[in-house]
């Protein structure tokens, strides 16, 4: 069967891809948007923690015969603590002045990060295998689903999901909430929100680093390949507007599926796809799709 | 808009750092002709720096760089506004004066009007689109927009995609002076950029940069007294982008050669880093700012090897590859700790002794 001269099977792999790329966007999408819902901070660095992620996954199995089960655990601990010690020592100073000066410094966090890796790894790809047990594929009878993709999509999935159920649903997200609307209101009410930044930063750059670990296989690793996506996912914000977390999550899943029919249809537009959309949004629906100007 | 309100009290200057601008310290009883001496003085060195030995092509280089950071400071330091795209506009421009000296053999001043030109007009698109929303996505818009058309210029056949547009001629100003020698070139260039500086300058001292201020300042208080904020906004942002084409043009056409490095946005990144370094919201500050970085990029290699023999530590002899780190390690100590860069820097301290 054919859509649009396009053989099924073909069409279906590709929005597969693009599931795995909109998966990859909504975590990292999610992250921003609980950061920036607290720490009033753009946090540019998302891109490069979620390199660290990726890289520290390769570095547990190369250095210390770590396998990838590990390290999607512990990686994403590993850059949390790292993100802690960011936010302790560096954006705690800053929270008082213009937005820009958050920007500004997390983007000179990635240079930093970024070098430190570059110096270290050059720019090359390292290789990393899908792990053993979803190597291979299952044959659906109208398509070949390769294990690891799907495992990506779901295991995204389930992490958004449950993100946004503590954040909705639970009392410490009640608190995250309402610090989010008045900071100085919940402080009175005997809530230690100094702490609840720094955990929630933590938290927003151990999801990104869980995104770079499941990358790591599907995704070459290199120190730079968190830069070209995090402008995109900065796109993807401007999109849905960093005001809902269940926006966030459908938008990247929703553009990732866009990028991967364009490649199907329109392969040179495929980069530019995600940015053409952010210019209609901008000019239909100034606020973005879940927008609420803040 | 309260977020908004508060933060702006504390905008890019901070209420006490935006006392000690160029403006600010005449008005506190240093005399008005020292800045003007001053620049004088910079201009008389540029004039003699080939004679002096320098090499005019690298001069013209840090010149073009500086022009490019003041354009960007034009919109940061007096409108408030931080664009995350200006890469697009300097390097764009460079696109396309390239293309017309080079395919359509124009005469370089036409090249340069046609840089100019097109600087002027992506920034109109890409301006008309970010000031529809507000603070941080504005420059996240930005960003993306120039990302945007940086991987146009890596698939558009005319720009020579990875290879970038090569052997661009210097051809002949209005047809009749060669600009083949380094010297006629950097003297016409250096006009050039002295002319957009003067007109920056003029620019922020006119009435509609009072307005750019005031905007900058307190954006609901300039819309109650009745100015339509978001069209001075993108008058700011044509002009900053028509001036940073001016900049990528130049430099096009000093070099010979136009590559994606200058649509890439590590180069927002750099002139971002620039107009910190040297102050954001002073006039001078970005040409230090400029000076300093592109300085810093060519001799980190010697700096480098010289703190490895000064301290004895090996690790520092590999410092000239780690242009990255360096980079970034200035932007932290310039948010945390030198908010008002070398010049604003300066200034308070000068404002400071005379009290």
């Amino acid at each position: 069967m054919d859509i649009f001269g396009i053989p099924l099977p073909a069409m279906l792999s590709q929005l597969l891809l693009g599931l795995v790329n909109g998966a990859f966007y909504a975590m990292l999408s999610l992250g921003l948007a609980v950061i920036f819902g607290l720490l009033n901070v753009i946090n540019f660095a998302h891109g490069a923690l979620f390199m660290l992620g990726a890289v520290l996954a390769w570095m547990g199995m190369e250095y210390a015969g770590l396998n990838y089960w590990v390290m999607l655990l512990l990686a994403p601990v590993v850059v949390g603590v790292i993100g802690v010690v960011i936010e302790k020592t560096m954006l705690r100073w800053i929270y008082k002045l213009d937005h820009i000066y958050g920007l500004l410094l997390t983007l000179g966090i990635t240079l930093v990060i970024e070098g430190v890796f570059r110096s270290i790894y050059g720019v090359s790809g390292l290789p990393y295998s899908t792990p053993e047990l979803l190597a291979g594929a299952t044959d659906l009878g109208f398509m070949i689903l390769p294990n690891y993709r799907a495992w990506v999509v779901v295991a995204s999935l389930a992490v958004c999901l449950a993100t946004w159920y503590m954040i909705e649903k639970t009392k410490l997200g009640a608190y995250l909430r309402a610090g989010t609307e008045n900071p100085k209101l919940v402080e009175a009410f005997g809530v230690n929100v100094p702490l609840m930044v720094t955990l929630t930063y933590g938290f927003g750059v151990a999801l990104a680093a869980f995104a770079g670990v499941l990358a790591a296989p599907v995704i070459q690793i290199s120190p730079l390949m968190g830069q070209n996506l995090i402008i995109v996912v900065f796109a993807v914000v401007v999109i849905g507007g960093m005001g809902s977390i269940l926006g966030s999550i459908v938008t990247g899943l929703g553009l990732g599926v866009i990028e991967g029919l364009t490649k199907v249809f329109y392969p040179e537009a495929s980069s530019t796809v995600v940015f053409l959309i952010m210019v209609i949004v901008l000019l239909l629906r100034p606020a973005g799709l879940f927008g609420r100007e803040k | 808009m309260d977020g908004q309100s508060a933060s702006r009290t504390q905008g890019p200057q901070g209420t006490q750092a935006s006392a000690p601008v160029e403006g600010g310290a005449a008005r506190r009883g240093v005399p008005r002709t020292v800045p003007l001496l001053l620049y004088g003085l910079l201009l008389l060195a540029l004039i003699a720096a080939p004679m002096a030995g320098a090499y005019p092509v690298f001069v013209l280089k840090v010149l073009c760089f500086a022009l490019f950071a003041c354009a960007f400071n034009l919109l940061i330091g007096y409108t408030g506004l931080l664009s995350f795209g200006h890469a697009a506009f300097f390097g764009g421009a460079g696109y396309v004066a390239g293309h017309a000296m080079k395919v359509w053999g124009v005469t370089p001043e036409v090249g340069l009007v046609l840089g100019t030109l097109a600087g002027a007009a992506i920034g109109y698109v890409v301006g008309a689109l970010a000031i529809r929303r507000q603070g941080i996505y504005f420059s996240m818009i930005t960003l993306a927009l120039a990302q945007m058309l940086f991987f146009f210029c890596l698939q558009a056949p005319f720009t020579g995609g990875e290879d970038g547009l090569q052997g661009i001629p210097r051809g002949k100003l209005f047809g009749v002076l060669s600009l083949s020698d380094d010297l006629t070139l950097y003297y016409v260039a250096l006009a050039i950029i002295v002319l957009a500086f003067a007109l920056i300058v003029r620019t922020v001292h006119s009435p509609f940069g009072q307005i750019l201020k005031a905007i900058k300042e307190n954006e609901p208080r300039a819309i109650s007294l009745g100015y339509d904020t978001d069209r001075f906004k993108l008058m700011a942002f044509v002009l900053s982008a028509a001036l940073s084409g001016l900049a990528g043009a130049i430099k096009a056409l000093v070099l010979g050669f136009e590559t994606l490095t200058d649509v890439h946005w590590s180069m927002s990144g750099t002139v971002i880093l620039m107009t910190l370094v040297g102050g954001l919201g002073t006039l001078s500050g970005p040409i230090v700012g400029a000076f300093v970085i592109v300085a810093l990029e060519n001799k980190l290699g010697d700096i480098g090897s010289f703190l490895a023999s000064a301290t004895g530590v090996e690790w520092f002899n590999s410092l000239g590859e780690s242009v990255t780190m360096v980079t970034g390690v200035i932007f932290v100590i310039c948010v945390l700790l030198f908010r008002r860069g070398i010049m604003g820097e300066l200034q308070a301290l000068f404002s400071r002794s005379r009290h």
